[in-house]
């Protein structure tokens, strides 16, 4: 009972936050309801006894990846400042449409699908530890290569963000 | 007693559906990058349910593939805000629909 409670609260979060985020007009409140939505994420691997993806999640989504949408919006906030601007495309009832169908074709065969229904609740949980120890043993390759994938990430991120010499500059050589 | 796991998978369809239809709708180009964030919690939220709900739990490969998943999501992001700088400082705009010439 406590469960369904806690899921309620927590989709209703999570929903009005991503629809938040996709419809208000000021940029910044949609970065603030998508920072809420990823919390209300958080919260529900909480919930499926997931702590280790949880927290993980708060850090790396609530923590670093909204404060880098904020940064952006702050940066490229010019066109949006003046009243009566246009926020949506000229063809945005064909992205409702395609989402509507989407959501039509995933909800209906999560509905017919035999075999969810007759799945137990495991009393599953994830000790650190076995996170821990599996991360250095059994997926000891996929961890690396993230490490590498996330370090070039960043480089080349500062690499196409940084500002280029103007071109009246003599070369340097 | 627990919630089956179809109310996972629909919430998740519902967030994925929301996120796709943001993304293909407005006109700022960090708004379908919020969107497309929101599509890949949904499937994060996926891997999350169908491991809390799987005969073996204690394999935890769904969750792994999560963790996975949320530093591939971490490293996307950095790389789409700064392309999306790199082109507003271009074309003084940040709206998707003016990002029309490839020779900026």
């Amino acid at each position: 009972m406590l469960n369904e409670i806690a899921f309620l609260l927590c989709a209703s979060i999570i929903l009005a936050g991503a629809v938040g985020a996709m419809m208000l007009r000021n940029l910044v409140h949609c970065a603030l309801c998508a920072a809420g939505a990823f919390a209300g994420l958080a919260a529900i691997y909480l919930q499926l006894n997931a702590e280790f993806a949880g927290f993980a999640q708060l850090l790396v989504y609530v923590g670093a990846v909204a404060i880098l949408i904020v940064f952006t919006i702050l940066l490229t906030r010019s066109t949006e400042l003046q009243p009566g601007a246009v926020h949506h495309s000229s063809s945005w009832w064909m992205g409702l449409l395609v989402g509507g169908l989407v959501l039509a074709c995933l909800v209906g065969s999560i509905m017919s699908s035999p075999s969810l229904v007759r799945l137990p609740s495991q009393p599953a949980s994830a000790p650190v530890k076995g996170i821990g120890e599996q991360l250095m043993s059994q997926y000891i390759m996929p961890l690396e290569t993230i490490g590498l994938l996330l370090t070039s990430a960043l480089l080349g991120a500062v690499v196409i963000a940084v500002r280029e010499p103007e071109k009246s500059d003599p070369p340097a050589r | 007693m627990t919630t089956p796991l179809a109310n996972y998978l629909i919430l998740a369809a519902l967030l994925f559906a929301v996120g796709l239809a943001g993304a293909l709708m407005r006109r700022n180009a960090v708004l379908v990058l919020i969107g497309l964030e929101l599509m890949f919690n949904a499937a994060n939220l996926n891997f999350i349910a169908f491991w809390r709900f799987n005969p073996h739990p204690e394999r935890l490969t769904g969750l792994m593939f999560a963790l996975f998943s949320i530093a591939i999501g971490a490293a996307e992001a950095a790389i789409g805000l700064a392309l999306i700088i790199a082109i507003y400082r271009h074309r003084r705009t940040a709206q998707v629909d003016q990002f029309n010439s490839l020779k900026g």
